[in-house]
């Protein structure tokens, strides 16, 4: 029997923020000594208090609505109470029944359809990250530089029902986050961080299977295999009509497999309430329009403006909507081009994803070391529009420009790229060519047309790649057909 | 005439026309302390070395020609607030040996005005309780009679105060911790409105209702201590950001209280008040209508529930304030089996009994299933309360009755009985709930022992308070009146 997965997902998103939110230390706990970035705030000492970190207000409100959510002008910051090592106060200072962002959505590409699928957003709210432990032997190892650090929790309804739908989901997030530079989103460094509520449906009585959370999902390929993993471990106990217990599953990224954390004890126990050292926060509307206005345009909207404005097709948008920098340096050529010299959008986009791209690869290189200045991409395509050089040639010139960020005009002189278009100098060349290669010249006249694209071939391999391409053919047919 | 006996403006005198020096000062009160200290016990410890220390720096800030009224003046804090590099226990055993790297926001200023710190005064365990007896350190005997309790969470900071341990102190007060003691043992108390003196540094007991506030030997001290500390902390995202006016100025506006409106909170007479005390209460509030005020009665119509919402909402709050002592990162710690069962033991050697029955209490009234009927129900009256204020501010400009309906019990007397021990708050609770201003000044004595004037002004009103309370402590003696110890 087929069962129908449904599924929600948690993702806490670490905000990049400099100081943590609710002291002055820094946020930035990557790598960097244990217990330094700690001060009696974040230790929770006793007769220390919170103040809010409004940049970590700021960069919510960015993402809530990025996410299409209402923003609740009325904000309580509330104590969820639980004893663990790493939680220094005893109590994470978190949002429960007033979270600052309510009822939006994410769209979401899928292989099945063409239309994108609406991911529902129950909530976003903010929070405090909590420190790390270490375990030593017998011993735990307490790591405070992360408690405190600003931590944004985005809740889905259960509107996710694959393991690509999951994936595509938190993708999509990633880059929404990285969009508005709220946060690095780096799965593996702890910056994104999922849980998944799965329960699988009967397709025959539509009733709802018992939820299952799963945790420690710290890569993009987990999300997917543990999701995998588990609606076929839960269809296999179901088909053979055993019954799924409400537990907390973690997934073992080695072996590939959920096993049994602990079994579910609901948050009965959190006991939350208001939290007294913090009045509620209002939140000026002016200030919220303001933030709205200074977003930056969001991957949905640019893929409708490179498809429509631009002429690019659905996948040509997508590789370069995929990372704002990479976008931002496409628009920027794209404007410098302008509409006056022939360099169209589409023209661009092939420079940006084909040689760029495969030189970025190839370097290791980020687009933000590009040394190529807009300008000098443009003059390079005008170069290839005039006939100036070819496009074997503009693709040698486009590697030194990648090196040394140096105009093209000279590149092409210094190295002497300049197209052969002399058409007297073509046709003595072609007459050689003929001259030396007697038998493709019977074919071609015995009605082999694909053999011009060989001697055109030697032209070129004559002229060391420099002749233009189109008149060496020209010159080639005239000579054979008198 | 001893200089331990002197009040904080009559020593700011001395020493400003060079009589005396903060050094002589501070060594004067450090022999008073050695004579009646054992008898007394108002410190959980006395730092002699460093408050000489203090004192000398103090003369040498003076000798450049500095000034400012707290200037070399010797003053106990209470052990529930912190002070930097000086051992910080709240009175509990889970706190010992620890030495907090950084200081209150008061105790900051205070330094930065070059007070000299003798000593941190004895405290109930985290300032739960009305007698000082729950300390885990030691017992502070009340020093108008020793068989007696001196008040509570600031017992030790009263009965330094009123034993010339210290010129002044610092308490807090939660439910009455600095109004009930001061009534107890005859000084000046004062609760500052919620917001007017930053919390950071005074270790949490109910974090919505906790004040930190002077008790000191007269009216003009405490006004002078208040001016010390109160002001906005960006540290404490509940302290407000308001003008602090100079209240030893403000207080001796006006003549005597003339256009001065006096409510009189009917509810406040509660049935079991000492006869004493109210006839010690009429007699001051007829001082009061003498030097020209307009006395009226007032209701404050939902006072019988300020007890149960205020120990609802303070036990709720210090359930969670209290997670933080697990023996993780800092005082005692009891290894136990494993993780959990380390934290089981630390806490169970750690908190006394009066701390733990809080903790489950606020447990449980935050328990999913009972958040509702208790925590956000008591919620709800505390709006009421914090209402019944704000109308009868409307009407008057301060308003008056007992601080406590009796006078300062014998030791071990209410122990047993924490209920008992509960309503003693009666009368104090009601400022803390609603976040008003309130004064304790010495009105007279009921078999023997002092009785304590409640003088309650709206938020903000602290001058307002500080002077009803200023005039009629100029035609009244009951504060140079001392204790008969050592």
């Amino acid at each position: 029997m087929k069962y129908q997965p449904i599924i929600g997902m948690e993702v806490h998103v670490e905000l990049s923020t400099n100081s943590k939110m609710f002291c002055g230390c820094s946020a930035d706990f990557f790598g960097v000594a244990p217990n330094t970035h700690v001060c009696p705030v974040c230790l929770g000492m006793p007769g220390t208090l919170p103040v809010i970190n409004q940049k970590a207000v700021e960069y919510t409100i960015m993402t809530g609505l990025a996410l299409n959510c209402q923003i609740q002008p009325h904000n309580v910051f509330a104590r969820k109470n639980y004893f663990y090592p790493d939680l220094p106060k005893g109590y994470q200072i978190s949002q429960y029944e007033l979270p600052l962002c309510l009822n939006g959505y994410v769209d979401i590409e899928t292989e099945e359809s063409d239309t994108p699928k609406r991911i529902r957003v129950r909530r976003a709210h903010l929070e405090e990250d909590t420190g790390k432990l270490t375990h030593v032997n017998n011993h735990s190892l307490v790591d405070l530089n992360r408690a405190g650090v600003p931590l944004l929790e985005i809740v889905t309804e259960a509107d996710i029902h694959s393991a690509d739908e999951a994936y595509a989901y938190v993708t999509k997030l990633r880059q929404l986050v990285r969009y508005l530079g709220v946060s690095s989103g780096d799965m593996e460094k702890g910056a994104m961080r999922c849980e998944v509520n799965l329960s699988l449906t009967d397709p025959e009585t539509g009733e709802w299977g018992t939820k299952v959370e799963v945790k420690n999902l710290n890569s993009f390929r987990s999300v997917r295999n543990a999701i995998a993993y588990e609606i076929e471990r839960q269809t296999k106990v179901l088909s053979k009509g055993g019954t799924i217990d409400q537990v907390t599953m973690g997934w073992d990224e080695n072996r590939a497999i959920t096993f049994l954390q602990r079994t579910k004890e609901g948050d009965t126990g959190y006991r939350y309430f208001p939290e007294p050292d913090l009045p509620p926060l209002d939140l000026d509307p002016a200030w919220i329009e303001e933030i709205k206005t200074g977003l930056p345009e969001l991957p949905d909207a640019k893929m409708a403006r490179y498809t429509g404005d631009f002429e690019l097709t659905q996948k040509e948008a997508l590789v370069l909507v995929e990372d704002r920098s990479i976008a931002e340096y496409y628009e920027s050529v794209v404007a410098v081009a302008g509409d006056a010299k022939g360099v169209t959008p589409k023209l661009v986009s092939n420079w940006v994803s084909g040689e760029l791209f495969r030189l970025l690869g190839e370097s290791g290189r980020n687009i933000a070391d590009v040394e190529i200045k807009p300008a000098r991409l443009v003059a390079l395509i005008e170069l290839v529009n005039a006939n100036t050089i070819n496009q074997p040639a503009a693709k040698k010139v486009f590697g030194v420009m990648f090196k040394s960020g140096r105009p093209p005009q000279e590149i092409v002189e210094e190295l002497g790229l300049q197209q052969i278009s002399d058409e007297d100098q073509l046709v003595s060349i072609a007459r050689q060519v003929i001259a030396d290669h007697p038998d493709p010249v019977e074919q071609f006249k015995a009605g082999k047309e694909t053999v011009i694209n060989f001697l055109v071939g030697q032209i070129m391999r004559v002229t060391r790649g420099k002749a233009n391409p189109q008149l060496a053919e020209q010159a080639l047919r005239e000579l054979l057909q008198s | 005439m001893e200089l331990y006996t002197l009040t904080i403006h009559q020593a700011q005198e001395k020493l400003r026309y060079g009589e005396t020096t903060s050094v002589e000062l501070t060594e004067s009160v450090l022999e008073r302390i050695a004579q009646v200290e054992d008898k007394v016990g108002a410190y959980i410890s006395v730092q002699e070395d460093l408050a000489l220390q203090m004192a000398r720096f103090a003369d040498e800030r003076r000798a450049t020609g500095e000034d400012n009224p707290l200037l070399g003046i010797p003053l106990g804090i209470k052990d529930a607030i912190i002070t930097g590099g000086v051992p910080t226990t709240a009175g509990s055993r889970i706190l010992e040996g620890y030495i907090p790297p950084f200081d209150a926001a008061t105790v900051a200023r205070l330094r930065q005005a070059g007070a000299v710190f003798i000593g941190k005064t004895n405290t109930d365990e985290f300032t739960m309780g009305g007698s000082t007896e729950y300390s885990a350190y030691c017992l502070t005997r009340n020093p108008w009679d020793l068989t007696r309790v001196p008040g509570g969470s600031s017992g030790g900071s009263a009965a330094a105060v009123a034993a010339d341990e210290a010129l002044g102190a610092l308490g807090t007060d939660t439910g009455g911790s600095i109004r009930q003691p001061a009534s107890f043992c005859s000084v000046v108390g004062l609760k500052p409105t919620y917001g007017r003196v930053s919390r950071y540094g005074a270790i949490a007991h109910g974090s919505s209702l906790d004040q930190i506030g002077p008790l000191a030997k007269d009216v003009e001290d405490a006004a002078i201590l208040l001016g010390g500390i109160a002001g906005h902390d960006p540290l404490d995202a509940t302290s407000l950001n308001a003008p602090v006016p100079d209240y030893v100025v403000e207080m001796k506006r006006g003549d005597g209280l003339k256009g001065l409106k006096v409510g009189v909170p009917t509810e406040y007479f509660v049935e079991g008040m000492e006869p004493g005390v109210k006839t010690a209460i009429r007699a001051a509030i007829d001082k009061l209508a003498d030097l020209g005020a307009e006395v009226v009665d007032v209701s404050l119509p939902h006072t019988q529930y300020g007890i149960a919402v205020y120990y609802m909402i303070v036990t709720a709050e210090a359930s969670a304030n209290l997670s933080r002592y697990d023996g993780v990162r800092y005082g005692l710690r009891q290894d136990g089996v494993d993780m959990w069962d380390t934290f089981r033991q630390t806490r169970e050697t750690g908190f006394g009994p009066e701390v733990k029955r809080r903790i489950m209490l606020g447990t449980y009234a935050l328990s999913a299933g009972y958040y509702d009927a208790y925590y956000l129900k008591a919620q709800q009256v505390r709006t009421l309360l914090r209402r019944d204020f704000e109308q009868a501010f409307e009407q008057v400009d301060v308003m008056v009755a007992p601080t406590v309906p009796g006078v300062a019990f014998e030791i071990g007397e209410k122990g047993d009985d924490p209920l008992q021990m509960y309503l003693i708050d009666v009368l104090t609770v009601m400022l803390n709930l609603a976040g008003v201003c309130g004064i304790s000044v010495p009105c007279g004595f009921s078999e023997g022992m002092p009785v304590g004037l409640q003088i309650i002004g709206p938020a903000l009103g602290e001058s307002g308070i500080l002077r009803a309370a200023y005039q009629y402590e100029q035609v009244t003696a009951w504060h140079k009146q001392k204790p008969g110890i050592g």
